[in-house]
């Protein structure tokens, strides 16, 4: 499978999403307008990797800001990673935030709740 | 009488404002307010917990405008100049409180809807904003726009304040919807 990487830009955040070490990586601003046309490679990837995953999978989840046209894509993505989690392999996902940034915190714990995939939250500290 | 825009406009757009718009919401102006305001942030030095809530806040307001702004007929808008896809912005600091007001044309028919949704979300605690929150976020699809519903229940969430709001009839079956977000 093609690697995916994707440069941030000030409304998209950078990708990186690799079959061959099984780490995924989302971080940067993700606040379009319309998120789907962004995020529906993402998911498209993540199915297809879905099919053949690597026995552990680590996904580096880490926005500073995000809208919420993007946080249904967001869940869109961990519910691929779900599917994977189910197969009985290995997902963890790492969920940054800042330290003083409880709105990223809660943000993160509302996927965790909905999400059967082991979450890890991580305070960034300046 | 009809509502007169540019006059309640005029009125807005004084004291401690930080920015103030009307005219077309179109993605160009969205990046425009987003960046002059992220800098304008910035250098007065705000506590970044409440710049960001401030930035977010943003974001969804004026998303909620550039998806929802009602076009008026071509001779309303011709009559009183009004640009398409018309909208007004304002951000303002008021001692240590942010407001940032929107304004649109609506149709009548989406009065209710709004009424509704407006109401229901300010009369939620916060455990009920986030349960309502999460309920959207996992069972609603999103609209070919974009739009997942969840704008003004992330806004109501992430300020915890009440949201204000106005309905002022404008002309035929279109009135003039304002919304005040404040953040403290």
């Amino acid at each position: 499978m093609e690697p995916i990487s994707i440069e941030g830009t000030p409304k998209t955040p950078t990708v990186k999403f690799d079959s061959k070490t099984g780490i995924i990586e989302i971080k940067g601003r993700s606040i379009p307008e319309n998120s789907i046309e962004f995020y529906k490679p993402l998911v498209d990837w993540l199915e297809e990797y879905a099919k053949n995953p690597l026995e552990k999978t680590t996904v580096n989840v880490q926005l500073e800001y995000f809208n919420t046209s993007s946080s249904k894509c967001i869940l869109d993505v961990f519910k691929k990673l779900e599917t994977i989690h189910k197969a009985k392999h290995d997902v963890i996902i790492n969920w940054y935030y800042e330290e003083d940034d409880e709105d990223m915190l809660e943000a993160g714990e509302d996927y965790e709740s909905i999400i059967r995939v082991p979450f890890k939250m991580i305070e960034i500290v300046e | 009488m009809s509502f007169d825009v540019q006059e309640y406009y005029s009125k807005l757009n004084g004291g401690d404002v930080i920015l103030a718009f009307k005219g077309s919401i179109t993605t160009d102006l969205i990046n425009n307010v987003l960046e002059e305001v992220e800098t304008k942030l910035e250098n007065v030095d705000e506590e970044s917990k409440i710049r960001k809530k401030v930035y977010n806040v943003l974001v969804e307001s004026l998303q909620n405008l550039y998806h929802h702004v009602e076009e008026l007929p071509d001779a309303l808008k011709m009559k009183d100049k009004f640009e398409s896809k018309f909208g007004i912005l304002v951000i303002a600091k008021v001692q240590d409180t942010y407001k940032i007001t929107t304004g649109n044309f609506v149709t009548s028919e989406k009065i209710k809807f709004l009424k509704d949704r407006i109401d229901k979300i300010n009369s939620l605690s916060k455990d009920e904003l986030k349960d309502m929150y999460k309920f959207i976020l996992n069972h609603q699809k999103l609209s070919a726009k974009g739009g997942g519903g969840l704008g003004l229940v992330d806004i109501a969430r992430k300020t915890g304040n009440k949201l204000e709001y106005t309905f002022q009839h404008y002309a035929e079956d279109y009135y003039f919807f304002n919304l005040d977000v404040f953040i403290t």
